[in-house]
């Protein structure tokens, strides 16, 4: 409990009203008038829709309308990237999840009542659940329109496989396998919409990408963007889950608000969002690497296979990172990867915190010591002798050299705080005398902040000052719960130089602020905070240019509500050069926007400066196991991350703790199955993620190198957080059996 | 429909319900109170916790009709003039992200306190195993649950 002996300094500006229940998420909300839609599902995976008869629901209490696509005034098809999602089924069930109908009642109990008297008649199809099998040629496509089942492709050409192989003293062949999970963010999705007095239709909804939303709802209603305007209200988790689900659910509740000129709510059950939200993609990766007597790295070539599902989603993005990260934090010379993203009739795969790190990572950070056990090195030299550093090729050849690589010192630290050397000879190792086995492990990670070569990343800030002094600021991040406004708000309390508690977070709105892009990546911190970093500079720039002309004083710095000299006397208060400007006609308020540095990417070869920065980490485990009940417990963990600069510390450390909790679920827990088509598990009795007791201590330790490239010096911490614990789970797993496992989640069997 | 009447929050109150319906439909639905969320509607999540004569109880487990007599307290009833050592402690902390959970988590916590004022941690924990939260891994739950207990010996 080591927070007990430091001062916590937690800052969250939406504090009190969590911890008082004040705090309203989607379904808090009501509006008279409202009525309540729900989804109608088939029992279908893939067929072709008939018909739907919707005479019987019509008739019962309370039931006001049923919609279908046909009812749809906009486009029926939407996505991120490919639109091929379908706000309602249209000719084709292409998933158990798809949506065949909205039905709108007075209530919801009376919405519920109905579902079961809509009619479904629909000729089924023959699925295809398996990605190997939808990649054949032969196999019929889902999206004709697309030309193949094949989603998308990336890969990774670099130096020779050739020439890697004769190098090579030893060469390891491995498949891994990893599952599909569930966000199990703990508020189901929630949308709320209705059309205002001015001809907008005003959305509120549990989403992490409010311009998502908006362009989901002006698509499926054929509107402009400005007659849309999305609202952002307390979230309750999106863990990257809530986006496209999420913003359809909005969106269809625009859809019927708009056709009834009613507000309408559609609040999905437990059951239905484990049914229908996009889930973390399935993988199979197969390696073959080989290494020299010495250790380097030879060569690895690698071929990644992601189950995408029915739609698109971001699954290309996805599995762009995976490709560019397809060699872990490790240099090599010679890489050949191939990554598919793949069309199957399973439910669809999108994003989740982690992107396509944590199944890439599983995989390379066994086979590193797998290799290294194969030249009688051990895990932590054979990690040594070919991770990156300072001024290291990665295997997109970016050169690593605008940052300081602190992946060493994230290692160092966190074998040093759990002891790692000296517990490492307690190994059981599946030693038949002895009733626990105990186990140890650690994993490595690097990752690409923010978006990278995906795509557009850039984002602003609005600083606009009252004319008492205080202060208010809007980005274009959303506040997920992890802190976003808070960390905000004390990067401009510090660069302006007042309290933080002069400052308040403007109420976001899409008609505010412009589109800075989804509040994904781990890049709410950099972008947003950066664009808080320009407009402050912007800010300051007015108040010293009208002190200047005003009074022929230069300024050259802003601390403690206060305006300061070159000799560092006070100039004058922050409250009066706020003043002298609104009474020189002229308003402190600024709009800053951080464009990212240049990125670049050559699909053809799989090369580029894939990110503008990068961040490292390391993560160890201890853990016991029970060699009669195959029980795992882990005992302690302890995680290391370069973060830039921590500014919110004991926020950031939550961010570990939690990414910890849900990959420790990730490694022994979760596992969102689906048989035939359909999913598995409906609810959390069933699909089990970490209690509180099935966590031990945790420590997080952050590692601060300002990260020149970001204005604010933070880089990013929600993602990183999860993307190493499964294969340091794994490596204590070996340590403990003496045995391997390849598939997620790790069932011990002996 | 049935008359049910009961204590929320130190008020006395008198409703309306139907049979079928749980305390934590009628709760937000017909009694206003917001904070107990509907997180799995089948007492795997613990986001709909109220106490009902000091215990903590799943509100989504239980009908209304059932409930004629006896004292609700939700986490707007703990939420006075002046916050609780445990919610100040929860501020402290970070014990919360989302906030979604946090409803049902501090009235759990409540309730441990009540009736073990000194709990370690093993404790806290088997406490709190029916609250489920996915955004703080619970660490900073446990240090605001230990420092409000600390304070409660002062």
């Amino acid at each position: 409990m080591e927070d007990l002996l430091n001062t916590p300094t937690a800052f969250r500006n939406d504090a009190y009203a969590k911890v008082t229940g004040i705090a309203k998420y989607a379904d808090d909300i009501t509006i008279p008038g409202m009525l309540h839609a729900v989804p109608i599902y088939s029992d279908y995976v893939y067929a072709e829709l008939i018909a739907v008869d919707a005479t019987e629901a019509l008739k019962q209490p309370g039931v006001i309308a049923v919609y279908t696509a046909r009812d749809v005034p906009g486009k029926v098809l939407f996505g991120q990237i490919i639109q091929d999602y379908q706000v309602l089924a249209d000719k084709y069930i292409k998933t158990h999840g798809d949506v065949i109908a909205l039905l709108v009642a007075e209530t919801r109990v009376q919405a519920i009542a109905a579902i079961p008297f809509v009619r479904i008649e629909a000729r089924e199809l023959p699925a295809v659940l398996d990605p190997e099998v939808a990649m054949l040629p032969e196999t019929p496509l889902l999206h004709p329109a697309h030309g193949s089942n094949i989603c998308n492709e990336h890969c990774v050409r670099r130096g020779d496989i050739t020439l890697g192989e004769q190098a090579s003293d030893v060469v390891i062949e491995q498949t891994f396998k990893t599952q599909r999970i569930e966000h199990s963010y703990l508020e189901p999705e929630s949308g709320i919409a209705y059309l205002r007095p001015d001809g907008v239709m005003e959305v509120m909804g549990s989403m992490q990408h409010p311009f998502s939303t908006r362009r989901f709802t002006a698509n499926t209603l054929g509107l402009a963007l400005n007659d849309v305007e999305v609202k952002t209200i307390p979230m309750g988790g999106g863990f990257g889950g809530k986006d496209d689900t999420a913003a359809l659910v909005c969106a269809r509740a625009a859809l019927c608000a708009y056709l009834l000129k009613r507000p309408v709510k559609m609040t999905y059950t437990r059951e239905w969002s484990m049914r229908e939200s996009y889930k973390r993609h399935p993988y199979t990766l197969q390696y073959r690497m080989g290494l020299s007597q010495d250790g380097i790295i030879r060569f690895a070539k690698s071929r990644f296979v992601a189950d995408g599902g029915a739609y698109c989603s971001v699954t290309p993005w996805v599995t762009w990172r995976s490709t560019v990260q397809c060699c872990g934090a490790y240099s090599v010379e010679n890489v050949h990867n191939d990554t598919y993203g793949v069309y199957t009739n399973n439910i669809f795969s999108g994003a989740m915190r982690g992107f396509g790190s944590p199944q890439v990572n599983f995989a390379i950070e066994q086979l590193i010591e797998m290799a290294g056990e194969k030249l009688g090195l051990d895990e932590l030299e054979i990690r040594r002798r070919n991770m990156v550093r300072q001024g290291s090729t990665t295997v997109t050849g970016q050169v690593l050299d605008t940052h300081v690589v602190s992946l060493q010192q994230a290692m160092d630290r966190v074998l040093a705080e759990i002891d790692y050397t000296n517990k490492r000879s307690q190994c059981s190792f599946g030693d038949p005398a002895q009733d626990e086995w105990y186990g140890i492990g650690m994993a490595l990670s690097y990752r690409g902040m923010s978006l990278g070569a995906e795509g557009v990343d850039f984002n602003s800030a609005i600083i606009s000052v009252q004319p008492d002094g205080s202060v208010l600021i809007e980005t274009g991040i959303h506040e997920n719960g992890q802190g976003s406004e808070s960390a905000m708000i004390l990067i401009a309390a510090e660069h302006l130089g007042i309290p933080k508690e002069r400052i308040r977070y403007r109420m976001p709105s899409t008609s505010n602020i412009p589109d800075g892009g989804t509040t994904v990546a781990s890049r709410g911190t950099i972008l947003g905070g950066g664009a808080v970093v320009n407009a402050a500079k912007i800010l300051k720039n007015i108040l010293t240019t009208e002190i200047k002309t005003a009074k022929n004083i230069d300024v050259s710095s802003f601390r403690d509500s206060g305006l300061y000299d070159t000799n560092n006397e006070l100039v004058m208060s922050w409250n009066d050069a706020i003043k002298l400007c609104y009474s020189r006609q002229q308003y402190p308020y600024a709009f800053g926007v951080f464009q990212a540095p240049k990125v670049s990417w050559d699909e053809h070869t799989g090369q580029g400066n894939a990110y503008f920065t990068w961040v490292y980490a390391c993560q160890a485990v201890e853990l016991k196991v029970n060699p009669k009940t195959r029980q795992v417990t882990v005992l302690n963990i302890v995680a290391a991350h370069e973060v830039g600069k921590a500014i919110n510390p004991d926020m950031v450390k939550g961010q570990i703790y939690g990414g910890l909790a849900t990959a420790v679920g990730y490694a022994l827990l979760e596992d969102c199955k689906s048989e035939n088509g359909k999913i598995v598990p409906t609810n959390f009795h069933n699909y089990r993620i970490a209690r509180a007791t099935d966590l031990p201590e945790m420590t997080a330790i952050l590692i601060e190198n300002h990260d020149p490239q970001s204005p604010s010096g933070a880089k990013g911490v929600g993602e990183p957080t999860l993307e190493l614990l499964a294969p340091a789970i794994a490596n204590a797993v070996y340590r403990a059996t003496g045995k391997r496992f390849y598939t997620l989640p790790i069932r011990i069997e002996l | 429909m049935a008359k049910v009447k009961l204590t929320l929050n130190n008020e006395t109150r008198t409703i309306d319900v139907e049979p079928c319906e749980t305390l934590l439909d009628v709760l937000r639905d017909k009694l206003g109170m917001k904070s107990p969320k509907c997180g799995c509607d089948r007492g795997d999540c613990g986001a709909c916790a109220v106490l009902i004569d000091g215990k903590s109880v799943r509100s989504c487990l239980i009908f209304a009709i059932e409930c004629e007599g006896q004292h609700i307290t939700t986490l707007e009833g703990i939420s006075g003039d002046q916050l609780s050592i445990l919610q100040e402690a929860f501020i402290e902390f970070n014990s919360f992200q989302c906030g979604y959970c946090a409803p049902g988590v501090i009235i759990s916590a409540t309730e441990l306190l009540k009736s073990n004022p000194h709990p370690n941690l093993e404790e806290i924990k088997e406490a709190l195993s029916g609250n489920l939260c996915r955004c703080t891994g619970y660490q900073p739950i446990f240090d605001a649950i230990l420092k409000a207990s600390k304070e409660t010996k002062k």
